[in-house]
């Protein structure tokens, strides 16, 4: 038994080596590029020749009406979409197309969905524990133990998000918003490179958006930050960078404000800006 | 005898068909002499006493001869000739043979059989047949030509070639023809092997090997060549053949698994006790035919609404009673409906029987139409495959054409936006699951043609048509029509060179590894709907 | 929170471990004592039949909890669970064929009577080195295993779940039934195996050979369940819930969802083939039958009733179910499919998480009365 306990204790180590090491090369800039991307459902081309650059440690925004392709194109980049035509690289040596969604994931590009999706079963602490950056292969995961220094950071992320009172409840009982803050705090177990968030405030109280907004702001500069979203107060909060979607490829860039005046965007998406909903 | 027959040939040509007058009393004596002459010891005697019958322009004459070969012309005790119309149980009941009038019931005791043997039997056969060439009814000069096939001597070709000549019917003339190039190839004439080229006759067949097989290197190679040509067009029809069968079980399959393709396909729900649906549809047709004895045809044909409308009623039950609670759980419905399957097969055994119960086919369903010497297609089969494409049909049109298909349609795509538009929800899903279950009673009525009607019908069939629902790609009733037909052939195709069961595991191991490549079947539904 | 321990051993920190390992330490203690100490005729006395019985029971259970592994914590349903657990029983069955050697009707030295009926003059390759005790115990594990492997390696890579994999687990298992009853397989056929005389050297019918089968059985049932708390206890467990809930999402976080379920389904179809080989011997013959997918839905039958993803509950409901099917078949047969069946209903609808989870049901629902969505902790299949 010993012995075995000693073989055990070795592959602790991997736990931590893995994710402390990120391959990406950024030293071109941007971590991640797309370039003519188009894929279609059925003939709708739901993109249509997309390039977008996202560089080292921003925070972007993308906007765009209903069926602009904005989630098409989170799909596309982590793997659960395959482009018909295109490029996507993740800093300029992985090749994203290449892979599947694991790899993709194991590669350091976290994703946080429309619709919140933890694992509801779980605890809150559990649900953070399997987000944790660590040697996801079978047996290293069934052997896998507790130590103090897991323990502290999965507490760090739980004040982070500010769950820490819920950490032993099923994940299935929070709010709304607490899904979105622990998805969230899952992402960050995962020490991305790139987050990838799809309308982290949809169905949020006033107070939650804000709380989310600090926290999706302290995130960029030590990740890139993507952030997909409808509500235009919200994105004027936190937007450094945004970018316009429509009908599959990039409307306009630029800053808020830029954005804001140019009369394409106005005509398609700005002047329907009451009409979202929030 | 060949000779006779051949003047009686001659004159009977002279005589205008029907232009023969009637018995009168005195022709009955020399009717009432010809019989006697039958009923003699020696078969020679009868084989003369048969000649003179032939002879003889009573029109009478044919009816004599059947009942003869039939063994039913029997003689009373009162020495009246008689035919016996029934010779089942103790007392037979007879007619006269000369006046044809009903005698009533005449025992068995009291009948004494005019006896014949086999070379009696050939001569009777081949008098009837010539005999028969004269009729004016089609059918018995089709019939006739066909016995004559291999039959021709001699005696026979020359008189046949003058009534080939004055026959109408094209059937029976080429028939009469390939009969006496059967005889001329006998004789060794190589141009008779042309006229049997391309017949699928088995006695053509038989002919020409052994013309093959004979002396003569120049009819030898003929009569191969012919034989080549012939074994050629026999493959050829024994693939429409095996793909006859394939259809068929197709038909079947996809009987069995379109009202699957609509509750499981559209409205997801895996419905396990789809199997003792349909073995309902086939109960209701067995009940059908009890209720109306005698009567299969009828019976059959009101089981269709009535099967449909017994499964329904049951598939509404087992919608409102248990599937409407477990809305969203698929897997427990499986497990839920499997209860209900046994409940309803162990239902059956107990109250029915645990036996298989009989359901007869009605006349119309029996029997085949011959395309070719070869090929022939039993009618009952053709009729499910036509009953199977109807039924798909009018499911495509309720699907696409009605208020009831756009509805249903609606609350597959999205529930909660087709009940704001006011669509009721549960009503559709109610009217859906009917549907389905009603087209699996229809499967049981026409599976009741083709198997044993027993309480373990439908657990045969379930597998089966989920297998077919999931190959053709779930949601998609096109995909469940080529996914039943094509495996229905494939099974068929496989079936001679592997035997029944192994086909069977094939065919089931080539879906499972099937799904694995294409696990959205043949005809995946696409897009952002299909997803997740 | 979990206590930090080494993975096998952290199940014995459980405290429902600790009371399923007594119970049933105590529960074949007892049998034990009642069959050996007490005289024939006592009242308390229980009978070979009745310890054979057991032991048929605890081999069911040792299934069921296969079962409820993939199907309660995975969320992957299989309905061909019974083709792992005839697979394991044949592979036993060849060794006990084999150990009859020349006491067959036929007396042939080698060839079972089945082959020398059917004029076989030498055993198939396949029944080569089934004479050795260790190389059958060997296939019991690997036979199993290797189907699951290979069926499990297409179906997950393909991602079939869900109800698809219901339905091809299900075809799996009646192809094999259909291709164990051809003779021409070298299985008995229709028949099977069956007339076995004795095990590692112990005649089969002793009251003390069905005495150590019962026991074999429960020491069977403990390590299977405590190797199944031991992967359900780990983050592997975790992982695998967070799959049975939302796969994508698990796949997302960088865990290769395909070969979770792969490892898992294996690790299962192995335990339904060790279940399969202690069943063999104590109901003396194996055949086809075993491999009919109504016996497949039954023993998920089993896991449902006893409660799902509890893995103790799957042991309630397989020995629940077939009491009641003993009792049953023997007072009136004719109603066991209608209990059967009934129960498949009654469960399904009215008692979604087993015997063991109405109790923990009917506590939430006290402390959450106006919400009809599955909570948390519920199961969604």
């Amino acid at each position: 038994m010993s012995l075995l306990r000693s073989l055990a204790d070795r592959d602790r180590v991997f736990d931590f080596l893995v994710p402390a090491t990120s391959p990406v090369d950024v030293r071109h800039g941007p971590i991640l590029y797309l370039e003519d991307v188009t894929v279609s459902f059925d003939g709708f081309k739901a993109i249509n020749r997309l390039n977008l650059t996202i560089d080292d440690g921003e925070l972007r925004c993308i906007i765009g009406p209903n069926g602009a392709g904005k989630t098409t194109m989170m799909d596309i980049i982590t793997g659960k979409t395959r482009p018909d035509s295109g490029q996507v690289w993740f800093g300029s040596r992985h090749d994203l197309l290449a892979m599947n969604e694991p790899e993709i994931a194991s590669l350091g590009i976290g994703r946080k969905f429309q619709k919140p999706t933890v694992f509801e079963a779980l605890s809150v602490f559990e649900n953070l524990e399997l987000a944790m950056a660590a040697d996801k292969r079978i047996l290293p995961t069934l052997t896998a133990r507790m130590s103090g220094e897991i323990r502290d950071r999965i507490e760090e992320v739980l004040v982070t998000i500010g769950l820490a009172e819920l950490r032993a409840r099923p994940a299935g009982i929070l709010s709304h918003g607490q899904k979105q803050w622990l998805e969230i705090g899952m992402l960050l177990m995962q020490r991305p490179r790139l987050l990838l968030v799809d309308e982290p405030v949809a169905g949020m109280t006033e107070q939650e958006m804000a709380r989310t907004a600090e926290l999706l702001t302290g995130l960029a500069g030590k990740q890139s930050v993507v952030v997909v979203e409808h509500d235009m107060g919200f994105v004027r909060s936190i937007a450094r960078q945004v970018t316009v979607l429509h009908q599959g490829s990039v409307l306009a860039e630029g800053t808020m404000d830029q954005v804001a005046s140019d009369p394409r965007v106005v005509e398609v998406y700005l002047g329907a800006e009451d009409e979202e909903p929030a | 005898m060949r000779r006779l027959l051949f003047f009686w040939l001659l004159s009977l040509l002279a005589v205008p068909l029907g232009a023969q007058a009637q018995p009168s009393a005195d022709d009955d004596s020399a009717a009432i002499a010809l019989l006697e002459a039958l009923d003699v010891g020696s078969f020679a005697d009868k084989a003369a006493g048969i000649e003179a019958i032939v002879q003889s322009d009573d029109e009478r004459a044919r009816g004599w001869l059947q009942a003869l070969l039939d063994g039913r012309l029997q003689r009373a005790d009162d020495g009246r000739f008689v035919v016996v119309l029934d010779n089942r149980g103790r007392d037979w009941p007879v007619e006269d043979a000369l006046t044809g009038e009903p005698l009533g019931e005449m025992s068995r005791r009291d009948l004494d059989r005019i006896g014949i043997n086999n070379a009696l039997r050939n001569q009777l056969r081949s008098a009837i047949a010539v005999v028969d060439l004269y009729a004016p009814d089609l059918t018995l000069r089709r019939a006739s030509a066909e016995r004559l096939l291999g039959e021709v001597d001699a005696d026979l070709a020359g008189p046949l070639a003058e009534v080939i000549e004055g026959e109408e019917d094209a059937r029976v003339r080429q028939r009469l023809s390939q009969a006496l190039a059967i005889h001329r190839l006998e004789q060794g004439e190589v141009a008779a092997v042309a006229d049997l080229e391309g017949s699928l006759h088995p006695r053509v067949r038989v002919a020409l090997a052994r013309a093959a097989s004979g002396d003569d290197p120049v009819l030898v190679d003929a009569a191969r060549s012919a034989l080549n040509g012939i074994e050629q067009m026999i493959k050829v029809n024994r693939a429409a053949e095996t793909l006859y069968f394939g259809l068929s079980l197709g038909s079947v399959l996809v009987l069995a698994a379109i009202g699957l393709a609509i509750t499981f396909g559209v409205m997801g729900v895996i419905n396990m006790a789809h199997g003792e649906l349909i073995m309902l549809g086939a109960y209701t047709t067995w009940a059908m035919q009890q209720l109306l004895p005698g009567q299969p045809g009828l019976a059959l044909v009101l089981s269709v609404p009535a099967g449909f409308l017994v499964a329904a009623l049951a598939g509404i039950a087992i919608e409102r009673g248990v599937i409407q609670f477990l809305k969203g759980r698929p897997l427990e419905t499986l497990l839920a409906t499997f209860g209900i399957s046994l409940i309803l097969q162990q239902l059956v055994r107990t109250v029915i029987s645990p036996q298989n119960r009989t359901v007869v086919s009605p006349e119309w369903m029996s029997g085949s139409i011959a395309i070719n010497d070869a090929l022939s297609l039993t009618l009952n089969r053709m009729v499910v495959i036509g009953f199977a494409l109807a039924v798909f049909a009018g499911l495509m049109l309720i699907m696409r054409r009605t208020r009831l298909g756009l509805e249903v349609r609606a609350v597959t795509q999205n529930r909660a936006m087709a009940r704001s538009m006011g669509i009721r929800a549960t009503r559709v899903d109610i009217l859906t699951f009917a549907l389905g279950s009603g087209v699996a009673g229809l499967a049981g009525v026409a599976l009741s043609q083709l198997t044993n009607v027993g309480p373990n019908l439908g657990q045969n069939y379930i597998i089966d048509s989920f297998m077919v629902v999931v190959f053709g790609g779930v949601g998609n009733l096109w995909g469940t029509l080529v996914a039943g037909l094509s495996l229905g052939v494939i099974n068929q195709v496989l079936e001679p060179w592997a035997g029944a069961v192994l086909a069977k595991i094939i065919v089931l191991v080539f879906i499972i590894l099937f799904i694995q490549k294409r696990p959205r079947g043949l005809f995946p539904q696409k897009g952002r709907a299909a997803e997740g | 929170m979990q206590a930090s321990r080494f993975w096998l051993t952290r199940p014995f920190a459980e405290r429902s471990t600790q009371l399923f390992l007594a119970v049933l330490l105590a529960a074949m203690t007892l049998v034990t004592l009642l069959h050996v100490a007490l005289p024939q005729g006592h009242p308390l006395h229980v009978n070979a039949y009745t310890v054979n019985l057991f032991g048929k029971y605890l081999s069911y259970a040792l299934l069921a909890v296969a079962v409820d592994l993939v199907w309660g914590y995975l969320g992957i349903l299989s309905l061909g669970h019974g083709a792992f657990f005839a697979l394991g029983g044949y592979a036993m069955g060849m060794y006990l064929m084999r150990q009859i050697g020349d006491r067959g009707v036929y007396g042939h030295p080698e060839l079972p009577d089945f082959m020398v009926f059917l004029n076989w003059d030498a055993l198939p390759w396949y029944w080569a080195g089934f004479d050795m005790a260790w190389f059958a115990f060997l296939m019991v594990l690997l036979a199993p295993g290797a189907l699951a492997l290979v069926f499990g390696f297409l179906a997950f890579r393909s991602r079939v779940t869900g109800v698809y994999l219901s339905i091809i687990t299900q075809a799996l298992t009646f192809a094999l039934m259909l291709a164990f009853f051809r003779n021409e397989m070298g299985f008995g056929g229709n028949n099977g195996l069956t007339d076995f005389r004795d095990i590692l050297g112990f005649n089969l019918r002793s009251d003390q050979t069905r005495l150590g089968l019962f026991l074999a059985s429960g020491v069977a049932l403990a390590l299977g369940y405590l190797l199944c708390r031991a992967i359900v206890g780990s983050k592997l467990g975790r992982v695998c819930v967070a799959t049975r809930d939302a796969e994508a999402r698990t796949r997302f976080l960088g865990y290769r969802v395909e070969r979770v379920q792969l490892f898992v389904f294996v690790v299962s179809a192995m335990l339904a083939g060790v279940a399969g080989a202690l069943y063999v011997p104590q109901v003396g013959i194996i055949n086809p039958s075993e491999f009919s997918p109504l016996f497949s839905i039954e023993i998920v039958l089993w896991v449902a009733l006893g409660g799902r993803a509890t893995l103790y509950g799957a042991v309630i409901g397989a020995i629940l179910v077939n009491y009641a099917k003993t009792v049953f078949t023997g007072v009136m047969p004719d109603a066991w499919l209608f209990a059967l069946g009934g129960l498949f209903v009654l469960v399904t609808v009215f008692l979604p998480r087993g015997v063991a989870g109405l109790l923990a049901w009917r506590i939430r629902r006290r402390r959450r009365p106006d919400d009809d969505e599955p909570t948390g902790s519920e199961v969604s299949a």
